[in-house]
């Protein structure tokens, strides 16, 4: 049984690194872009557009994490082998 | 975890059918879309009014987009492009009423668009280029080619795997939390996370857009 609270204790601590990390990145893209909206607001439409792809770029590392704190969660390879070793 | 009722698994159910939501949802998606070109292309007018007066900005902004970062070359691909930039959205914003289900929060329909995106690049790139078309993987000098193509071929196996896995993630996440807060809270306290939905959908599906403008931007140019 605690195999199954340590990938609660895993997939919760990685989400936190993960979106560590990834609030970060993605604060200090937001304060060059508002920097730069704030110098020049002529160019605000472009900057717009890259800030948003940045983004999404950076967030994706997050989702990455997400999407395996999913696996660890609900979807674990290694059940299975665990509920058999644990039946014996 | 989705919303507990979902009116096409109820029917499915009734009719004895094993499809999956994702499935029945996007042919709702695409016969509600459907619909509404069938609509507007059959009382098209000079003066635009009524629905054709609400879709022709979004699809000249989707045109100016294509121009702004493909280039002239880039207008062929606009029926391409348009229709997953419509799709996806539609999808992703159907989720916020409930009995819905998005398509785009299961892996598959995600993984069928980015592979299309995928297959559609390189065909381009074929078609644009000939057999120069693989100068684009071995890098700015004959001889770092060993070391580059490597890389090159990991990197365009990573823009399938990340398109599909972005919005699969964010679409599945925004579901999950909503139904948390639903669970917790029933009242109030989830419509600030229905408002962020309506952002995620939207920027969702410019991303999506963008990033496969950009990959076939990225074929259809000179290998430098």
């Amino acid at each position: 049984m605690e195999f199954f609270a340590w990938c609660v204790v895993a997939a919760g601590i990685g989400m936190g690194l993960g979106s560590f990390g990834t609030g970060i990145g993605q604060g200090l893209a937001i304060q060059k872009a508002v920097e730069g909206v704030a110098r020049n607001p002529g160019a605000s439409g472009k900057i717009m557009t890259i800030m948003l792809i940045g983004l999404a770029m950076i967030e994706s590392l997050a989702i990455y994490v997400f999407v395996v704190a999913m696996i660890i969660l609900f979807a674990n390879p290694f059940t299975d082998t665990v509920v058999q070793m644990l039946s014996k | 975890m989705t919303h507990p009722f979902i009116f096409l698994e109820w029917l499915e159910h009734q009719l004895h059918l094993h499809l999956g939501n994702h499935i029945t949802y996007t042919w709702l998606v695409m016969a509600l879309l459907i619909l509404i070109a069938v609509l507007v292309k059959r009382s098209i007018k000079t003066v635009p009014s009524g629905l054709q007066n609400f879709l022709e900005p979004i699809i000249e902004s989707i045109d100016g987009m294509i121009e702004e970062t493909m280039g002239p070359k880039g207008k062929a691909y606009f029926p391409l492009i348009a229709t997953i930039a419509f799709f996806i959205l539609v999808s992703n914003l159907i989720a916020l009423i409930p009995g819905f289900f998005p398509p785009t929060a299961n892996l598959n329909t995600n993984a069928a668009m980015a592979l299309t995106v995928f297959a559609m690049t390189h065909i381009i790139g074929v078609k644009e280029h000939g057999i120069g078309y693989f100068k684009h993987f071995c890098g700015p000098v004959i001889w770092l080619a060993p070391l580059i193509v490597p890389i090159e071929i990991v990197g365009h196996l990573a823009r399938p795997l990340s398109l599909t896995l972005r919005l699969f993630g964010n679409m599945y996440g925004h579901e999950i939390v909503l139904m948390i807060f639903f669970g917790l809270v029933p009242f109030i306290v989830p419509l600030p996370m229905m408002l962020m939905g309506v952002l995620v959908a939207f920027i969702q599906t410019f991303v999506f857009m963008l990033l496969s403008m950009i990959y076939i931007a990225g074929s259809l140019e000179e290998a430098h």
